[in-house]
Formats: structure tokens, sequence, C-alpha cells
């Protein structure tokens, strides 16, 4: 579906170097499969995004899409795929109905066609009772669902979602997983970028993580973890402005039950296969920290690897 | 795919916006050139006693700035509707960014957005036209429709610079150099209201120069049966070029904003 060879992507600016956001990188992606880009803001997402929803002209490198080149065939590609952008782009001063029945019209296809599938799609994103009501009431979920309906009007091959639930509460950021989880069941390929762990672990088959512009690890989320990081990780925290004089001596305590220590300033990450035995170990060596939690390892480990910092600030 | 086709695409859209807000619209259309040709034309006119050979062959004051008052109010409707919505379109709601996400290309995005300017710019020339005929300013019916037709091609050109201005700019600051410096001068000195032979020479010329005194030559040329056949083709021809090269800047700057 999607096949990047050393794709660029440079911003020129005034009386300033131009700004290189992406700086080669090759993906594939397959039919049916969930790929995700995962990332710290500023690393290259939503740039490598519009090139592929071929509306932003690429700088270097070489890409298809669906086997066709953006360069010449961008009309073409769009009509056969769904975008659900970073920023809205819905006309809020419209319904919820008119914008999807609108934008559906953009793709050509029929009017009565169109009413159908805007009604099934408002279904899907479970906002019916809403068709009515103007853009502008709806709350900050209820839009993405929305973006989310109008990506899927044209019954698009592939769905590119950029960074679908930034800036959701916790309940709506489900409701769209779920949703989104039930497209890829219908055989939809999705592309979806987030700086978000737990919404990479939940909904991608495969994901390359991206800093600075470029790829910095490819693979299955478990295969990334089991890579990177380890089964579990003891999170201990001691006091304000003790993690990291503490460091030396949970290191030692820990030994070789723990494949690295990690110093953050808030708390220590202990990677071990045991988590348990080796916050024991650290009680056993007289240290006292003011809490401890044993969890299982995650993506956001991995990028503290790979990268030396934290995802979400 | 044609462009025609494309722009097509976009009917919708512009209908259900076109629903929205007809009926805030369509009252000020007719107050308008009611109250302009009542206070400007009537009122004021019946101050002015001039010679009918000082006002490029006008029968009274009325009928010398009824021409004008249209054209002046399309180059105004135009102005608007290319300034304010655009910057919506390009950055409030952004709807031209979920245009671009589609089919739809650059051309055919703009191609839609001035279609709908040019049917406003029908409409407000129609009843603008409408509400003027009783007070007898035009000499004749066919020369009535002329205006008509020549006052919508003088607000399509005049809105087309303005329309490939605004479809680059960052945000609403911009627009105070179109108003300040393009529109209310114009507005003033064109010769909407006065003849621009009461203008100093050099004035004079520069009033020439501008995009409006063309179409309100071309439109009291029309209006009062005084055609000349040298200079209204000078005034076509001009607002022509304007409509079709800024046109084509239109769509590459709007290609440019769309593709960063
Ligand atoms: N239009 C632009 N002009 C200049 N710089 C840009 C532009 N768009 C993005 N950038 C820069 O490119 C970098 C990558 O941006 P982006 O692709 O949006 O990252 P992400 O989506 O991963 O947060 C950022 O440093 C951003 O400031
Ligand atoms: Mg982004």
């Amino acid at each position: 579906m999607i096949s990047a060879r050393g794709l660029r992507k440079s911003f020129q600016q005034k009386g300033q170097e131009p700004f290189e956001a992406v700086r080669g990188i090759d993906v594939e992606v397959r039919r049916g499969e969930a790929f995700g880009f995962l990332g710290p803001n500023g690393a290259g997402k939503s740039s490598t995004m519009r090139m592929i929803a071929a509306v932003s002209p690429v700088s270097g490198g070489s890409l298809r899409i669906l086997g066709l080149d953006p360069a010449t065939d961008g009309s073409q590609i769009r009509g056969r795929i769904g975008v659900c952008p970073q920023e809205d782009s819905l006309d809020t001063e419209l319904t919820v109905a008119e914008n999807l029945y609108v934008y559906g019209r953009y793709f050509g296809i029929g009017r009565a066609e169109v009413r159908r599938r805007a009604a099934a799609q408002l279904e899907f994103v479970q906002l019916t009772e809403r068709g009515g009501a103007k853009v502008e009431d709806l709350s900050g979920g209820m839009k993405r669902r929305l973006t989310i309906a109008r990506s899927m009007i044209n019954d698009p091959e592939m769905v590119l979602l950029d960074e679908p639930t930034t800036g959701l509460d916790p309940q709506a950021r489900h409701v769209l997983w779920d949703r989104l989880f039930r497209l890829k069941q219908q055989g939809v390929t999705l592309v979806i970028t987030t700086h978000y762990m737990d919404e990479a672990e939940q909904l991608c088959d495969r994901l390359v993580v991206m800093d600075k512009g470029l790829i910095v690890a490819e693979g299955s989320p478990a295969s990334l973890i089991a890579e990177y990081s380890t089964r579990e990780v003891a999170e201990v925290r001691f006091g304000i402005g003790e993690n990291e004089s503490s460091a030396g001596a949970v290191e030692s305590a820990v030994g070789r039950r723990a494949e690295r220590v990690e110093v953050l300033p808030d708390r220590l990450l202990i990677y071990a296969a045991d988590g348990e035995a080796a916050v024991a170990a650290v009680h056993d060596a007289g240290l006292q920290p003011v809490a401890t939690l044993v969890r299982r390892s995650s993506l956001e480990d991995v990028f503290l690897r790979l990268t030396g910092r934290t995802l979400v600030d | 795919m044609s462009t025609w086709s494309m722009a097509l695409r976009q009917s919708d859209y512009y209908w259900t916006l076109y629903r929205r807000t007809w009926k805030g619209s369509v009252f000020s259309s007719f107050l308008t050139p009611l109250l302009y040709v009542l206070a400007m034309g009537v009122l004021l006119g019946g101050f002015v006693e001039a010679d009918p050979s000082r006002l490029e062959g006008a029968p009274s004051y009325l009928a010398f700035v009824a021409p004008g008052l249209l054209a002046a109010q399309t180059m105004q409707t135009a102005v608007f509707e290319t300034t304010y919505p655009v910057l919506s379109a390009t950055k409030w709601q952004r709807v031209y960014f979920g245009m671009n996400a589609t089919p739809l290309r650059a051309l055919d995005i703009a191609n839609a957005a001035l279609g709908f300017v040019l049917l406003r710019l029908v409409l407000i020339a129609i009843v603008f036209v409408a509400v003027l005929a009783p007070f007898g300013v035009f000499v004749s019916v066919p020369a009535a429709i002329g205006a008509l037709l020549v006052s919508i091609l003088v607000g399509a050109a005049i809105g087309m610079p303005v329309y490939a201005y605004a479809v680059g700019v960052p945000n609403e600051s911009s627009f105070s150099l179109i108003f300040r410096l393009g529109v209310i001068p114009q507005f003033l000195f064109s010769g909407a209201f006065f003849p621009i032979s009461n203008l100093s020479p050099a004035l004079e010329w520069l009033a020439r120069l501008t995009p409006l005194y063309q179409g309100v030559d071309l439109t009291r040329m029309l209006s009062l049966g005084t055609w000349h056949t040298g200079p209204a083709l000078v005034h076509l021809a001009y607002l022509l070029v304007l409509l079709v090269v800024f046109h084509r800047v239109a769509v590459r700057r709007l290609a440019k904003r769309l593709a960063f």
C-alpha cells in the first residue's frame, strides 16, 4: 500500500537553511495491516503523513502509494484513501450530517449514495443523534469521531490517522480505539501516528519509532519490547532530590537481577525480568523508597532506551 | 477529470453555505441600493445642478451616479467575498485543507470558490439594477442589461487579484492594506461620484489606471447610451486581462498554500 525509500521532507525557511523534518526513511505498509508511526512532537510524523496523503510534495527519495506516484497521480490516490488530519478541517457552521454529505460529494459519489453512506458512518461512530447539530457545538471527541467518519465516506482502501486521540479524555479515547479496531477487522489498512505508547500497543501490528526525522527502530510492539526492554519494570521513587543520588546504591543492590537502571527526575526505573525480586533486593539493601510499582514493560520504555528521553512531557 | 466537473462536485457545499446565509443577505442586498440611490442620487443630487455636458452626458446627477454606485457595489461585494471567507477557509476553519485531501485539486477548489463569488455578484447586481431601474437611470432595457453584465465583470475582475492575494495571507491584518489603499480610495476617487476630470491632471491619470474607473466608465457608457467603441474595448480588455492573469496567480498561490 505504501512504499517509501529514502523519503525526505524539508521546509524552506526565510533567510535560513532549509529545515529537514524527515531525513530519509524507508517504510513498507502491506494491505490490511495496522501500521504506526510513534514518536514525540516534532519527530516528523505529520510531515510523513502529509506526503503519504498526496498533499505535500516529496523533497527527496521515492514514494509510491497504492502503486501510484503522488507527484503525478495525487488526485487519483486521494480518491482511494481516507485522511483524518491532525488539525480538524470540518466546517463548524455546517451540521454534522452536512459535513459528511458535502465531503462525500467531493469524491464524485452520487447524492443518494452519499446520503446512505453518511447515515451508515454516523451510525458507526455513534453520532446518529447528533446528525442535525452544528459542528461547533460538538465536544473534541465527537469532532474526532466525525472526522473519522468523514475519512471513511469514500470507502477507502487505506485510512491515515494523524494523532486521532490527542487531546481527548480517556473515555473518548477508548471509544475511538474501539471504532478503529473494528475498521481494522473490516480489512481496512490503517496508518496511525501517535505519541502515546498505549495507543500504539493497542492498535498497531507493526510500527516504526521516529525521532528527529529518522526511524530509530521498527517491529511489532511485542518484538520492540523484547528487543529494547525487559519483561517488567520496577519504578521506585525516593524523596524529592534523592532519586539521582540513590541510583548508585540501587544499582549495586539489584546487581544482576536487573539489566539496567534508568534515572528520571522523579523516579528510578529498574529494568528486570522479575520486577518484584528487584524491589525486594532494594529493600534488603536497607534502602527506603517512598513508593514502588512493578508494571509490564511498554513502548515508553523502548523509546526511553532508544533516545534517552521520555515520550510525553 | 475536467475542472468543470470537479468544481461542480463542490456545488452542494456552496449551496449549503448559501442556504445558511441568504436570509441575512437578501434584505441588505435590496436595502443597500435603495439607501444609496436615495441619499446620493435623489437627496445629494438635488443640490447638484451641473450642466449635462459636465456630467459625461448624463441628464441628471442621479443618472450620472447610478452606474457608479452599481460598479462600486459589485467591487465591494467582490472584495468582501474574496477576503474574510477565504481566510476562514485557509486558516480559521481550514475547509480548503479538507477539500485538498480529496480528489479535488487547487484549480478545482479555486474555481468553485470563484464561481460562488460570481453567483453572488450576479444576484447583487440583478437586485441593484432592479432597484435603480424605476428611477429612470437607464436609457433603455438593453442598456440596463448591458450595465448589469458589465458591472458583474467589474466585480469579478477586481475580486480576482484580491482572491489571489487572500489565498496566501497569514492573517486578517493583511487585508487592511486592501481596504485602505484599494477599496476606499477607488470608491471615492474613481469617477463613481464625480467626473474624474475634476481631479488634478496627475490624479486624473492615476484614477484612470484603477480597475474601478475602467468599470465605472464602461457601466456608465452602457446605462447612458454614450457608447464609444475605442475606450469601451480598452476597458473590456483591461478587465479581462485582470481576470485571466490573476486567475493563474490565484491557482498557483493556492496550490502553494495547500502543499506545504
Ligand atoms: N510548514 C512547515 N514549515 C516549517 N517547518 C515545519 C513545517 N511543518 C512542520 N515543520 C517542522 O518540522 C518538524 C516536524 O514536524 P511534524 O512533521 O509536524 O512532526 P510531528 O507530527 O511528529 O509532531 C517540526 O520541527 C516542525 O516544526
Ligand atoms: Mg504531528
